[in-house]
């Protein structure tokens, strides 16, 4: 196990690296510098500047200054807000977007078990096809249509519920949690339904039957450990797509998160502001794709042999 | 002799092919049929749509400004007194051609990449899955939309940063496939007389795995679709005058709350192309593969 770990661990070292590097060349490739703006600057302000940021010095010198500087933890200065830093903008951003995605998750992995084992447990009934249907409407329907509509419905027709904000007002966070954990919730549901099927065929399951357990120990004991592995895989990808939701999701509802910093970064072409988030948003993908194999590894040790191989 | 062949063959069960077998199964499967349906239903109609559309793609009645759905207007007009029913058919035609050129794309890279490393094995194959394995963990949609904003809106780009992402499953589960299909006596035989390598792969063993392409490609088109709705929702995808579903549902948003059906139809239009695609690849993979259990 513990050579499991620390192979997938290094593993993950040159794919950080790798996104960091990718990201910084993409963003310094990019045509048009950071300043270019209307405004025509004078050459010796456009100098002092590039000075200023450290953009007159060799590619490569700028990139191993970056490096040198991120394992320091810093991130640089924001281009668009003067005086302010990457770290301290994604700081601020960083524990809205948690609680959000937190929220969503619970969501997902809670509705989504739920409902997928007891669409399991009598197959190709009412009880399977109802649970399956709604969580096909909830793979198609994205949540930038999602979002709105419930908006649309439960706050402008209903008056229940707050249009946007966070924190601001009471039950403004319901709405948006609904909206990003939903195709979580439908995608965990099939998971863990087609995870269940699965195991109760297995022998085992049987044999846990034959010595007379009662159901509900068989299933809560012996069939859920096995059923929601593939759950607990899907779990590092859901967290890349609950962050990259979460984007969509605090631009409709206007929370000052991550996901909102990123996209108007990414309209201001804030380069750094780009970079630095990109930097930290991949980097913590990777470690949570890490660790959800951690996880899986631990629960299923045919995982861990299977990569020992290797 | 010829007669008692003949007579002989008479008598012999009818030959049921694998894609006989497999379009049997899939006909009874209702829900996958619908969803056939309705997908040669709205891609004859974007097809179609420069002929039959019923106004002018830019054609505006300000004086009508944004309308409910009226007999003129099936699906009412939007805040530039543009027929909706007609954007939101040239929108699909932009949407349907993303999802099915970035998942071409995908199919020829994954395809040619799964094969040769199912085939190679060895060192050539564990270096190339390797690579896959790693780009696996890469954030890509977040590069995406840094290749969306760093090198402009730029709908081949959108077609090649899609594809991109979406080869790495396709090439899985080609390796896989070709993998085991290496091991077959045919395969030895076509070696033994000395075919050449991409011969044996073009011919002998990419047939022989297009079940599961075809599967996982009509699995893979509806959520690049949702890819580009999702990156022109954001404003990073399809730029007007051209438009798209997802760009569609994002002025929608904007009037929603005055004018609903501007949010709604384009939304309809979306979900239900979307739910079609995934009725038909899960009945696709019942019908290629029965062993496979629906998940």
């Amino acid at each position: 196990m513990f050579r499991f770990i620390a192979l997938r661990t290094l593993q993950a070292i040159p794919v950080i690296l790798a996104v960091i590097t990718v990201t910084f060349f993409l963003v310094r490739a990019a045509p048009g510098g950071p300043f270019s703006t209307e405004k025509a600057v004078s050459p010796q302000v456009q100098a002092a500047l590039e000075a200023q940021y450290q953009l007159d010095l060799p590619m490569h010198q700028q990139y191993f200054n970056y490096l040198a500087d991120l394992l320091k933890g810093d991130m640089g200065p924001s281009f668009k807000y003067p005086g302010r830093s990457v770290d301290e903008l994604i700081f601020q951003g960083l524990p809205v977007t948690a609680e959000l995605g937190f929220y969503a998750l619970i969501i997902a992995v809670l509705i989504g078990t739920l409902a997928g084992v007891f669409a399991a447990l009598k197959p190709n009934t009412a009880q399977d096809y109802v649970p399956m249907s709604l969580a096909m409407v909830g793979i198609c329907m994205p949540s930038f249509l999602l979002g709105p509509l419930l908006v649309l419905v439960f706050s402008m027709w209903a008056g229940w519920l707050p249009v946007s904000g966070w924190g601001a007002s009471p039950g403004d966070k319901i709405l948006p949690s609904i909206t990003l954990g939903t195709t979580y919730a439908a995608y965990i549901a099939r998971l863990s339904r087609s995870g269940m099927l699965e195991v109760m065929s297995q022998d085992y399951l049987r044999t846990a039957r034959a010595k007379g357990l009662p159901e509900h120990i068989v299933i809560f004991r012996h069939a859920l450990r096995g059923g929601l592995l593939p759950v607990i895989s899907f779990l590092g990808p859901a967290f890349a797509g609950l962050l990259a939701g979460s984007f969509v999701v605090e631009t409709i509802f206007q929370i000052p998160g991550l996901g909102r910093f990123y996209v108007q970064a990414a309209f201001n072409r804030d380069y750094t502001m780009i970079l630095g988030t990109t930097a930290f948003l991949a980097t913590l993908i990777v470690l949570f794709n890490l660790l959800s194999d951690i996880v899986a590894a631990l629960l299923n040790p045919r995982l861990r042999y299977q990569f020992g191989s290797k | 002799m010829s007669t008692v062949s003949a007579s002989i063959q008479e008598q012999m069960p009818k030959g049921v092919s694998l894609w006989d077998d497999a379009w049997t199964r899939l006909k009874k499967n209702k829900l996958a049929m619908f969803g056939l349906g309705f997908l040669l239903f709205v891609g004859v109609i974007c097809l179609l749509t420069p002929w039959i559309a019923p106004y002018g793609y830019e054609a505006q009645n300000l004086r009508l400004g944004a309308s409910p759905p009226s007999a003129e207007h099936w699906l009412g007009t939007d805040t530039f007194g543009r027929d909706m029913l007609t954007r939101i058919m040239y929108g699909g035609r932009v949407s349907l051609m993303v999802g099915f050129i970035a998942t071409a794309v995908a199919l020829v890279i994954g395809v040619t990449y799964g094969a040769v490393a199912g085939y190679a094995g060895g060192k050539v194959d564990a270096v190339m899955m390797r690579l896959v394995d790693i780009m696996y963990a890469l954030p890509f949609m977040i590069f995406i939309i840094l290749l969306m904003v760093v090198f402009g809106r730029n709908l081949l780009l959108l077609f090649l940063a899609i594809g991109a992402v979406e080869w790495l499953t396709m090439a899985r589960i080609v390796r896989g496939q070709v993998q085991s299909l290496r091991q077959m006596e045919y395969v030895e035989a076509a070696i033994s007389i000395g075919q050449a390598p991409s011969r044996i792969i073009a011919k002998h063993l990419l047939p022989n795995v297009l079940g599961p392409v075809i599967v996982y490609t009509t699995l893979t088109i509806p959520s690049v679709m949702l890819l580009e709705a999702f990156l022109s929702f954001l404003g990073l995808g399809i730029q007007p005058p051209q438009s798209s579903w997802g760009l569609l549902i994002s002025y929608g948003v904007e009037t929603m709350e005055e004018y609903p059906w501007l949010l709604i139809f384009p939304g309809l239009a979306l979900t239900l192309t979307l739910f079609a695609l995934n009725f038909l690849g899960d009945g696709l993979r019942d019908a290629l593969d029965p062993k496979a259990s629906r998940d």
